[in-house]
């Protein structure tokens, strides 16, 4: 029974000691976020929360010139990241599905062909191609545009695969009985196919949005007007370099509100998100 | 309703030709089973019926229709697949409903068509559920449900009763042969259980390496087997098979053993011909003098028992007796068949001898 309990509490102190580590700078910066920018100047922020918060938030929101700075203001960020990581998240999807249908359910001439050019696209991730990509995009006047921003993110390898191994595994009789039923391939997709990927689709969608929320490099190239500026970027471009001097107390206000977004996308699709990693009800 | 007619189909795979040539005509209304082994080309058989699979050879004709190159829509037919096939996300209605929904078929009559078939199958308070939530044999009755409301031309079968545990394929058996019975509707059914086929069958083809072997009824597929393939494959346990050869004035097979057994009629033409010699377990009987055999194993099956003899030439001989065993094992038994019960079949080709 000692025994028993003693093993019972290692996992959990173990937790609860990640949980602290990974919890304390978001703790620190919510409280830093409450502070005016005198007492986080002097380098001794307390650990409990200030009475500036009201005030931090509201002036990040609007963007009103800080007191050493001018930023672009956080709703106009937040509505552009949004634009950009539902863009990434839906377009991904989107052609995803469609060529994993077409590679998982149709015999075509040079259908492994294809797919194996989809494969080998996982080998050349956006940095290795990032200079021809800016050509292009630059070159379509694409430049300071939500497209320009999201379009070249938006051919996904992995999303394709994954959504072919779950069609792979949706079987073969379903296929024709739905042939015999006299569904033809759009219908089968939209009422057969898509039904049964819903739980895969949210969770990718998760991961997705997550993946066009946290977007740094390819927002910092391709956007260079701050009416564009995504909040990844915005942030980093409001710690000044050097002896500067930063408004802390707005830098980790915008902080907290650039995570509010991905962080309700979790808590509201977590159920879909389980749901979609274990469950396989075929 | 309608016929379904099979003119001279081939199947090839690239250089392997899986169904060489089928030819039968299945009347309007008729339950055909296609019984064979694994691999034997029944189930290729049935899909190039249902469209599934293009047809390299030959006509397949559904209501006097050639339907080589109409899709499987277009073809009225109505399929049950071995592993149901059902739509998980869809409710048992809408599973029913589908396709009717993509026919075009009005609401009310899709309602009223569903709602009959349920009655008929007893599904009526499972219409809102998912497949998820309804047992194995549930589940089959769905499937059958969807191929009943379409009212097709024909139903096809496809080792429906395969995933079923046995208590539940004797029942969904007796369901399926009621169905059909009511409904009249042309079936084709493939299994490769010889029960199935003798009880839900009007006629059978048995099929083995893409040949038909024999069409038949079931008692003239058990009575007078076409050829060794047919007498083993039907009949549990099988067809004793012992080699022979016809005596000289054509009036007696005479066995290596020294066995001498009269024909029912003399065949002077086929004197001195070697023959395999096919008999039941079942017809025979202990007698005074005939086969002599050493019991190697009884199997008590309640109802009959099964006596495994050894020859003195060391050939097996199944004798299958009615009731609980009344020998034991290394007993000596002299068995001999029953009067009509000897098959002979040609020693080369295996086709059975008239």
């Amino acid at each position: 029974m000692k025994q028993t309990r003693f093993i019972d509490l290692v996992p959990h102190i173990v937790l609860i000691a990640g949980v602290l580590i990974f919890a304390y700078p978001i703790y620190v910066t919510l409280i830093g976020s409450t502070w005016d920018a005198g007492t986080i100047g002097r380098g001794g922020l307390p650990l409990w929360p200030g009475g500036e918060g009201a005030a931090n938030y509201a002036q990040a929101w609007v963007g009103e010139a800080g007191e050493r700075a001018m930023y672009t203001p956080v709703r106009t960020m937040m509505l552009n990241s949004l634009v950009m990581a539902l863009s990434i998240a839906l377009g991904k999807i989107a052609i995803s599905i469609l060529s994993a249908y077409a590679v998982a359910f149709f015999r075509f001439p040079l259908r492994m062909a294809f797919f194996w050019l989809i494969f080998i696209t996982l080998m050349l991730p956006v940095e290795v191609r990032i200079i021809p990509t800016y050509k292009v995009v630059a070159d379509l006047g694409l430049i300071n545009t939500y497209a320009g921003l999201a379009i070249p993110l938006i051919a996904s390898a992995t999303a394709t695969l994954l959504f072919r191994q779950f069609f792979l595994t949706i079987p073969d009789e379903l296929l024709e009985a739905a042939k015999i039923d006299g569904a033809g391939p759009v219908r089968f997709f939209i009422d057969v196919v898509l039904p049964l990927s819903r739980t895969n689709i949210a969770a990718l969608f998760v991961i997705l949005f997550i993946y066009g929320w946290n977007q740094y490099l390819w927002p910092l190239l391709v956007t260079s007007s701050g009416d564009m500026e995504t909040i990844v970027t915005g942030i980093t471009k409001m710690i000044g370099t050097g002896e500067s001097a930063n408004d802390w107390h707005i830098i980790m206000a915008t902080t907290v509100l650039a995570m509010l977004p991905p962080v309700a996308v979790v808590v509201f699709m977590q159920r879909w998100f389980v749901k979609g990693l274990v469950d396989s009800e075929k | 309703m309608a016929t379904v007619e099979i003119r001279n189909v081939r199947k090839s795979y690239g250089p392997v030709e899986a169904i060489k040539g089928i030819d039968i005509a299945i009347q309007d209304g008729e339950f055909l089973v296609l019984l064979g082994p694994s691999g034997c080309g029944k189930s290729t058989l049935l899909r190039m019926v249902a469209g599934l699979e293009g047809i390299t050879g030959g006509e397949i004709a559904i209501g006097g229709r050639v339907v080589n190159h109409l899709d499987p829509k277009d073809r009225d037919i109505a399929m049950v697949f071995q592993n149901y096939a059902l739509y998980p996300h869809m409710t048992v209605f809408d599973n029913m409903a589908y396709g009717l929904k993509i026919r075009g078929i009005p609401k009310a009559e899709i309602r009223a068509r569903v709602d009959k078939a349920a009655n008929i199958l007893e599904l009526g308070r499972f219409l809102d559920r998912r497949p998820s939530q309804l047992s194995g044999g549930q589940r089959q009755r769905v499937a059958m449900g969807r191929a009943i409301v379409r009212e097709p031309a024909a139903f096809l079968f496809d080792e429906p009763l395969s995933n079923l545990d046995a208590k539940l394929r004797t029942q969904m058996r007796v369901e399926i042969k009621r169905l059909q019975d009511r409904l009249g509707i042309t079936s084709l059914y493939v299994t490769h259980d010889q029960v199935e086929a003798m009880t839900l069958a009007d006629r059978i083809l048995v099929m083995n390496h893409g040949v038909a072997e024999q069409i038949g009824t079931p008692l003239e597929v058990y009575q007078r087997p076409a050829s060794l393939f047919v007498a083993g494959f039907i009949g549990s346990p099988p067809m004793n098979v012992l080699d022979g050869r016809i005596d000289d004035r054509g009036e007696a097979v005479l066995l290596p053993g020294g066995q001498r057994l009269p024909l029912p009629r003399p065949r002077a033409t086929d004197a001195g011909r070697p023959v395999k010699l096919g008999i039941r377990p079942e017809h025979m009987a202990v007698a005074a003098d005939g086969f002599s055999i050493e019991i190697e194993l009884v199997e008590a099956l309640g109802a009959d028992t099964v006596v495994y003899g050894r020859l003195p030439d060391g050939e097996t001989l199944l004798v299958r007796m009615a009731g609980i065993p009344t020998v034991r094992e290394r007993d000596r038994l002299t068995v001999a068949p029953q009067d009509g019960a000897l098959h002979l079949f040609d020693a080369v080709t295996g086709r059975r001898m008239e």
